[in-house]
């Protein structure tokens, strides 16, 4: 057991940090620190800059592309990321459809995908969510029927992120109705632009548009779109949803938050002094800043196992649920950090156009925002209560 | 960094968890907690003959060398049964004062005695007014000719019953809550002028409330230099507080076992227990706090050999607070989940809940670990 770092690994740091005060474009941080949406334009940007640099994808192997970090590296980078307020690559492509892609696709998707993803050239969305099918995802509906050496696709997903934006889909769909429900999937990539796609914005709480309905009307898929065998699709969303918690717990950017908080405290005033002096509010601060630290050597200590070449079962749903739980926590304080500065809120668009700013202190723009968007943070990659029962079966055996 | 551990390591482990299973049957520990000592001086043998009190010490005076990592492996395993032994008593606390302030000649006549297992430790640091503030000694050493003479009470001294030699902090310099001014002393349990009151703790253990009234000590008692002995115990309090998140995180596996076994087992309505649904989220709830408690008890052994001191408070502040709220957790859900067993004396759970409990208190409660938390982080 051992927490130093090597005279490597410090330098290693000082890499990254001189990388990331030299090239994070300082609109994409700004936003980022506010807890804002990326603009689809912004996050591209700064996505082209991680693969010139080789970083789009610590998590790939290195023949794919990936960086062969050390999970010692791995834990700097996400640290200078987060301090930083750098953007993490958006996980539909580099994080999700990715590792299913150099996992179970053929030859000639990796090589026609792969390098797409690195380099940003393909948006990727999830079409995995429908109206009838959120936690109980295998019962979803959307229906494709093989006519000749292409799927004709019909249904509809909901809650797809930036579907607005996207080149690309990767889709659950049913191709055998009458198997069991799991057994009956496949996996598919689909191409936004085929006809008979239909994408339909829903306003979120927070008053923006960052999800969707993707309506499917008779649409053409290529049989080669498909990964994998024809009715094994459960096995490789499985897989996804298995990487996908991992970093779900998303431990450098809540550090940034208490950063964030104790910033706040110092400006903010509250009977004759600084919030900063307010016992009760310094306790609420101290407490999530102390279940994040457990989170942090937990998730290390979960890399640390797979490092040394142990198998875990379902223990990183631990990471999902704590990590999304001291999310909200931390919005939640944010947002009460800033009293009644907490209340005037407008959508993005509201602006354009408008040669003002958002109303109260610079650093009221953002938090609630933040806070009203992660509402779904312990809803989405399965809920929390969801994960609560993977762990109790997987791992617990009841 | 590496949470592994060496193949050393796992022999100690190893071996700690086949001493527990051969000796802390639940039946077996029951029957030790209400023998008058209150453990096995057998064990205590065999511990000494296994090189376990001998852990941390140094090499030189015939110890293993470990580190905070091998006292957390030991503790973790012994948590895990609820041994009685005093070994934080003696070797932690006792053994860690001395091998840290003594004189050559203190630790050539105490640590080896020790390591044998031919003499047991106490440390009296607590008062009746002092919470758990190290720095609240009301105890006086006043200076007599070549000695002291020591006035006060200590409050419980956990094995103070048992303990050959009690390491007293007095005062002899400052004001009653200066860091300033305090100051360690070997005295013997049987020295005129000490009496004691013995007790049960709620947790099998044994402890006593100590008076010392003129009690006479020679130049010789003085542990470290004079008025200078705080940093000295706040550091090795730090190790035990270290070792006992190693022992609550074995307890609270433990516990966490014996209920998810009793939810397989218990019918009602005509199903196991544990097939419902709001009683296997309760059980999540407390596995995740007895592994964010292993990970924080992990991090701080591996922390405690930190030059950065405000770096090693704050793990320690940090790692008591979380692991003394999921002690409790884990502990009263237990109990929980048992339903009118868990109520029972004389089954195991019961056991558990009460010595998670006190580890709560013990060095310093949630509450006031967060304090300390927030006192270094602003």
């Amino acid at each position: 057991m051992d927490l130093s770092f090597s005279k490597e690994d410090l330098a290693f740091r000082d890499e990254v940090r001189e990388f990331l005060a030299a090239n994070l474009p300082a609109d994409v941080k700004d936003r980022s620190d506010r807890g804002l949406h990326p603009t689809k334009e912004g996050q591209v940007r700064w996505q082209k800059i991680l693969n010139g640099k080789g970083w789009m994808a610590p998590n790939w192997p290195v023949e794919y592309g990936g960086t062969g970090w050390t999970i010692t590296q791995k834990y700097i980078a996400s640290q200078e990321f987060g301090h930083a307020s750098a953007p993490i690559a958006t996980p539909f492509g580099v994080s999700m459809v990715g590792p299913v892609i150099y996992t179970f696709g053929n030859q000639e998707q990796k090589d026609k995908y792969l390098p797409r993803i690195l380099n940003s050239d393909d948006w990727w969305c999830q079409g995995y969510s429908e109206p009838g099918s959120g936690s109980d995802l295998a019962s979803l509906q959307t229906k494709a029927v093989r006519d000749g050496d292409d799927y004709i696709v019909n249904g509809q997903k909901i809650w797809t992120s930036y579907a607005q934006y996207a080149d690309m889909i990767f889709c659950l769909v049913r191709t055998d109705s009458s198997a069991k429900q799991q057994e009956g999937i496949s996996f598919l990539l689909i191409d936004m632009k085929t006809p008979g796609i239909t994408v339909k914005p829903i306003t979120v709480i927070d008053k923006e548009h960052s999800l969707n309905e993707v309506f499917f009307e008779d649409v053409r898929v290529p049989v080669a779109n498909r990964i994998g065998e024809e009715n094994k699709g459960w096995t490789y969303a499985k897989f996804l949803l298995g990487n996908e918690r991992t970093g779900i717990a998303r431990v450098a950017r809540s550090k940034r938050q208490v950063e964030r908080l104790r910033e706040i405290a110092k400006a903010e005033r509250c009977g004759g002094v600084t919030l900063a002096e307010d016992t009760d509010f310094i306790n609420k601060l101290t407490r999530i800043e102390v279940d994040l630290m457990a989170l942090e050597y937990t998730e290390l200590r979960y890399l640390s196992m797979i490092a040394s070449g142990k198998q875990l079962s379902a223990e990183p749903s631990l990471l999902k649920i704590k990590g999304t739980e001291i999310q909200q926590r931390l919005t939640g304080l944010l947002v009460e950090s800033l009293g009644m500065y907490g209340a005037p809120y407008e959508a993005e668009r509201a602006y354009e156009g408008r040669n003002e700013a958002p109303v109260g202190p610079d650093y009221a723009h953002g938090p609630m925002a933040e806070h009203l968007y992660l509402r779904a943070a312990t809803i989405y990659g399965g809920s929390n209560e969801i994960q609560r029962n993977i762990v109790s079966k997987m791992v617990l055996g009841l | 960094m590496d949470f592994e551990l060496s193949d050393e390591q796992n022999m100690l482990k190893d071996s700690v968890e086949r001493f527990v299973k051969d000796n802390y049957s639940a039946e077996a520990r029951a029957k030790l907690a209400e023998t008058e000592l209150g453990f096995s001086q057998d064990h205590w043998k065999k511990m000494a003959e296994l090189g376990w009190l001998g852990l941390p010490f140094s090499e030189e005076v015939g110890g293993f060398g470990g580190t905070a990592i091998e006292t957390a492996i030991m503790m973790e395993s012994m948590g895990s049964g609820l041994v009685l032994e005093p070994f934080l008593s003696t070797v932690i606390l006792g053994g860690g004062l001395v091998s840290e302030a003594g004189s050559s000649a203190q630790i050539e006549a105490i640590i080896p005695e020790v390591i044998e297992g031919n003499m047991m430790l106490a440390f009296a640091y607590a008062e009746p007014q002092s919470r758990f503030d190290l720095n609240d000694v009301e105890t006086t050493a006043t200076k007599s000719g070549d000695g002291y003479v020591l006035n006060g009470h200590k409050a419980v001294v956990y094995h103070g019953t048992t303990a050959d030699k009690i390491i007293v902090s007095a005062r002899t310099g400052g004001n009653s809550r200066d860091e300033n001014g305090i100051s360690l002393f070997i005295v013997d349990n049987n020295s005129s002028g000490v009496t004691r009151r013995d007790y049960r703790t709620i947790d099998g253990q044994r402890a006593a409330d100590i008076k010392f009234e003129d009690v006479t000590v020679g130049a010789d008692a003085l542990l470290g230099e004079e008025g200078g002995a705080f940093p000295v115990i706040e550091k090795v309090v730090d190790q035990a507080i270290a070792a006992l998140c190693a022992e609550a995180v074995g307890a609270m596996q433990a516990a966490n076992n014996i209920t998810n076994e009793y939810m397989k087992e218990r019918k009602q309505f005509g199903t196991p227990i544990g097939k419902f649904q709001v009683l296997q989220h309760r059980m999540v709830d407390m596995y995740m706090e007895a592994e964010q408690s292993k990970s924080m008890s992990d991090m701080l052994a591996m922390k405690l050999g930190l030059d950065d001191e405000t770096e090693r408070r704050k793990a320690v502040a940090a790692a008591k607070a979380q692991v003394g709220q999921a002690a409790k957790f884990v502990g009263q859900q237990s109990i929980q989940l048992h339903g009118g067993m868990g109520m029972t004396d004389e089954y195991s759970i019961g056991h558990y809940f009460k010595r998670l409990t006190t580890l709560e208190m013990l060095f310093g409660n949630t509450d006031y670990h967060f304090k300390k938390y927030a006192a270094l982080a602003s």
